[in-house]
């Protein structure tokens, strides 16, 4: 009798309990009905920015996200990254060296201001100053008179408040003087870095940076910090980027895996990277709704040629250990058709893009076992490759180690550092065993930027310490071509004798698995993986 | 009485600053320079990594960092995150208040129903409905939260519709309840154990005898004489619990995407912000000695024999 009724008891709680948290899913659900497509916000899972929204300090990917949302710079990118002009009326050169910006007539910040050619030049100059310390002050080195407002040494004072390079000419035109020519350089004006900045920035831009004001397709609504960020669509925008869409909410997902939950309920638009556990299925979840495009980055393994390993190595040996590794199936298996497998050091997307006519890429275990042979093998018979735990690499960097001593008989072991920010400090300090996990998200997309930010002698990126004198000569003959499409043919000839010399071995490029919900139409990506979220319709 | 509670508070002083600074040590000791790695695999600009330490103050010598932070901390500031440069304080008041919320949910969910179950399986040892309770603590017990979780939301939002599967932005209280449940169950399991043992042993004693012997209403012999006496060891897993369950959410708030304290440490650990793990292991601590201090005090409440002077 009792038991009865204690068990009654506890049943009537697991309702109550239920019937209370039913209540909430009508709630939360009400502003999600009856909208028509101008007056619905699409939302999407990108995290919370990890500073505050300054073009200049900026330079990872959710960041990223609403930085292009806010702002429009001078051009961006179409598919097969050609120039598109966003804000720029013109851009011209006659020497490669000084450039002339014109821009679009009648622009305004989202605050009314007019977006004139000194938003421009005042802005970079900020940005470039060494006392402002901005992340991103060096991509405004090649500009005549960068080492005035930011000098190379430690502690050094700035010489000068404005870069010499740069002089506002009218209203509407400004002129850039770099220090060297470079025929790319309207290439490097389409990194978000770029953008204009209104006056009202420059009296407290910790405060601009929590309540951003672009010229973008969107202005800024609101932040509700680590949850939400919310932008809306600017009505007097006049680029050809033009919101679709009332606006847009970057949605905070702590895991991927709920991220998808959300959007397999209908509580999220879209989701910019399907997680490893739903990656087998997400295909049949959303049918046609489903996303998965290359865009231009690519992953590698970089040999440290100051290591014990990889030290005055014959490049053969190196080309064997590429053909040791079984891209297809590590591709299809391990990776779940995450990336596709690399035919080359320049990923799709950009400029220059081509396959190289070899078979260092391609498995062949004989051959592999050969190249390493005939090359002076391998010190101690063994490789390492670090990388970092907290990135999802373990899984494929077991693949590929298990599929070079399967081929060749090395010793491979991955050298696993716990984070990120302990995975950079044993390249910045030399001190990789053998060989770490790179991974390159084109900043612009050219072939170059592939190449020269990564095997250059003097390149920053270059932590495998490659240098070849024929490589850095060839590069430096590249940079000095005559027009875009020359440097662009040059770099191509600089690819192919990269594979005489081997700087690294191309793994894969990467492939974004996405999708979206019922409720939204013209759901795209971008040359480097980012949602076009300006051209996403309701339905 | 009085005596007690100030001294024990006072004795919370040293038991804090000892904590916090065992906490800054290992944060300074961990590989890897939060500032650095903000640039990637980017050119990093050293003149601007030193400037940005020497704003944080990152270029001090350990003691330096940990008696500024200290003396910070006595007036309410808790420094400044690394990458968003965002005070510590609004970081952490973001975060609190769902965790809270949650970790109370449980806490009761824990203790209403673990009480009970206990009580009902204990007072019929080794009966069906007592084997029953075995049986199902040994599987809240041994299936671990993730996998609870997972289930849950997929039986609750996607089989039944009954909840969305994530805690909405709002964070109403209607929305925690699937997930307090979770969170909770493992303690669940612990709390109808604890229960369970002590009230089946507790109700061989010589009191309960004479109680009923005495002639008293049995709502009364075990509501009041054998809970009461039965109470201690589940109120003293109780108090701890409380901390437990706020601290170590992070799976449970991760399946149900709630942007409570534990993910706030959990980011703030890979992101080597130190300030931030600093801050909420010390608020954390804080509940700790707190919950202890009242635990404490329940036992004189509970067994009239224990007394503090």
């Amino acid at each position: 009798m009792r038991g009865a009724n204690s068990a009654k008891w506890l049943a009537g709680a697991i309702v109550v309990a239920l019937a209370a948290t039913a209540c909430s899913s009508g709630d939360g659900g009400e502003d999600e009905g009856s909208e028509s497509s101008k007056t619905r916000y699409v939302s999407i899972n990108v995290g919370e920015p990890q500073k505050g929204i300054i073009p200049s300090d900026t330079n990872e990917s959710n960041g990223g996200y609403i930085l292009d949302a806010l702002f429009a710079g001078l051009l961006t990118f179409d598919e097969k990254g050609g120039i598109e002009y966003l804000n720029a009326e013109s851009i011209s050169t006659e020497d490669s060296k000084t450039w002339t910006v014109k821009l679009k007539d009648g622009w305004k910040f989202h605050d009314g201001t007019p977006v004139t050619a000194e938003s421009y030049v005042k802005a970079w100059n900020w940005s470039a100053h060494v006392d402002n310390a901005q992340q991103n002050s060096f991509w405004f080195a090649d500009i005549a008179g960068y080492e005035d407002v930011h000098p190379a040494k430690e502690g050094a004072k700035a010489k000068a408040d404005t870069m010499s390079g740069l002089k506002v000419v009218d209203d509407t035109t400004f002129t850039i003087e770099l220090s060297a020519a470079l025929p790319y350089y309207e290439y490097k004006l389409g990194y978000s870095t770029f953008a204009p900045l209104p006056e009202a920035f420059f009296s407290d831009p910790k405060a601009f940076g929590e309540k951003p004001v672009g010229n973008g397709p969107y202005e800024f609504e609101k932040w509700d910090h680590k949850k939400l960020f919310q932008v809306k669509a600017y009505a007097d925008y006049k680029g050809s980027n033009k919101a679709k869409n009332a606006g847009v909410q970057y949605k905070a997902y702590s895991t991927p895996e709920a991220a998808y939950q959300d959007l397999l309920s209908g509580n999220l638009d879209i989701i910019d990277q399907v997680g490893p556990t739903d990656l087998a299925k997400y295909e049949q979840d959303l049918g046609d709704r489903a996303i998965a495009k290359p865009y231009a980055a690519i992953q590698t393994l970089v040999p440290a040629f100051y290591s014990k390993t990889f030290k005055d190595v014959d490049p053969k040996v190196i080309q064997g250990l590429s053909m040791a590794i079984d891209r297809d199936t590590i591709t299809k298996t391990v990776l779940q058709g995450t990336r596709t497998p690399a035919d080359g050091w320049v990923a799709p997307g950009a400029q220059g893009k081509q396959t190289l006519d070899t078979d260092v890429f391609k498995y062949d275990p004989a051959k592999a076992k050969k190249l390493i042979k005939d090359g002076g093998g391998i010190p101690g018979n063994k490789v390492f490759i670090q990388y970092n735990t907290d990135g999802g690499h373990a899984e494929w960097v077991t693949a590929v180690c298990n599929s070079i001593t399967k081929a060749t008989g090395v010793a491979c072991e991955g050298d696993a550092k716990p984070d990120f920010a302990t995975d950079l400090e044993a390249r910045d300090n030399d001190e990789v065993k053998s060989m770490y996990r790179g991974g390159w998200l084109g900043d612009y997309p050219l072939n170059g930027n592939f190449l020269k930010e990564l095997y250059h002698t003097d390149a920053e990126s270059n932590n495998g310490r490659f240098s070849n004198k024929e490589v850095d000569d060839a590069m430096a003959a590249a940079d000095a071509a005559k027009d875009l499409d020359s440097y662009v043919k040059a770099y191509q000839e600089v690819e192919k004798d990269l594979l005489n010399y081997m700087p690294s071995i191309p793994l894969w490029f990467y492939e974004m698995n996405g999708g979206h919900g019922e409720k939204v139409d013209n759901v795209d990506i971008d040359w480097h993986g980012q949602y076009k979220l300006y051209d996403v319709t309701a339905k | 009485m009085g005596h007690y509670v100030a001294r024990r508070l006072l004795q919370m002083i040293p038991v804090f600053i000892g904590s916090t600074a065992l906490v800054f040590l290992m944060m300074y000791a961990l590989p890897g320079d939060p500032v650095r790695a903000l640039a990637g695999e980017q050119y990093s600009d050293p003149v601007q990594i030193a400037a940005l330490k020497a704003e944080l103050g990152l270029d001090q010598p350990i003691w330096l960092q940990y008696w500024d932070y200290l003396t910070g901390l006595v007036q309410g500031d808790f420094g400044r995150q690394i990458a968003s440069g965002r005070p510590v304080a609004d970081v952490i008041a973001e975060a609190w208040p769902v965790t809270v919320q949650l970790a109370l949910f449980a806490l009761v969910f824990t203790t209403v129903v673990g009480i009970s179950l206990g009580v009902i399986a204990g007072l019929r040892p080794n009966s069906l409905r007592d084997r029953g309770l075995l049986l199902l603590t040994l599987v809240l017990v041994s299936v671990p939260s993730f996998v609870l979780g997972r289930m849950a939301q997929y039986f609750f939002a996607f089989q039944l519709d009954l909840v969305e599967p994530n805690v909405s932005l709002d964070e109403s209280w209607t929305e925690l309840l699937l997930p307090a449940t979770v969170l909770g169950a493992l303690s669940l399991a612990y709390v109808a154990r604890l229960t369970r043992t002590s009230v089946a042993e507790n109700l061989r004693s010589d009191y309960i005898r004479t109680a009923i012997a005495k002639g008293l209403p049995r709502r009364r012999v075990i509501g009041v004489h054998l809970l009461r006496n039965s109470m201690i060891p589940v109120v003293t897993y109780l108090g701890t619990d409380l901390g437990t369950l706020m601290a170590g959410a992070v799976v449970t708030e991760g399946i149900f995407n709630i942007h409570g304290i534990g993910n706030l440490v959990f980011d703030a650990l890979g992101h080597r912000e130190g300030s931030t793990v600093v801050g909420v292991v010390s608020l954390i601590v804080v509940v700790y000695l707190i919950c202890s201090l009242l635990v404490d005090l329940l036992y004189a409440v509970l067994d009239p024999r224990i007394r503090y002077a």
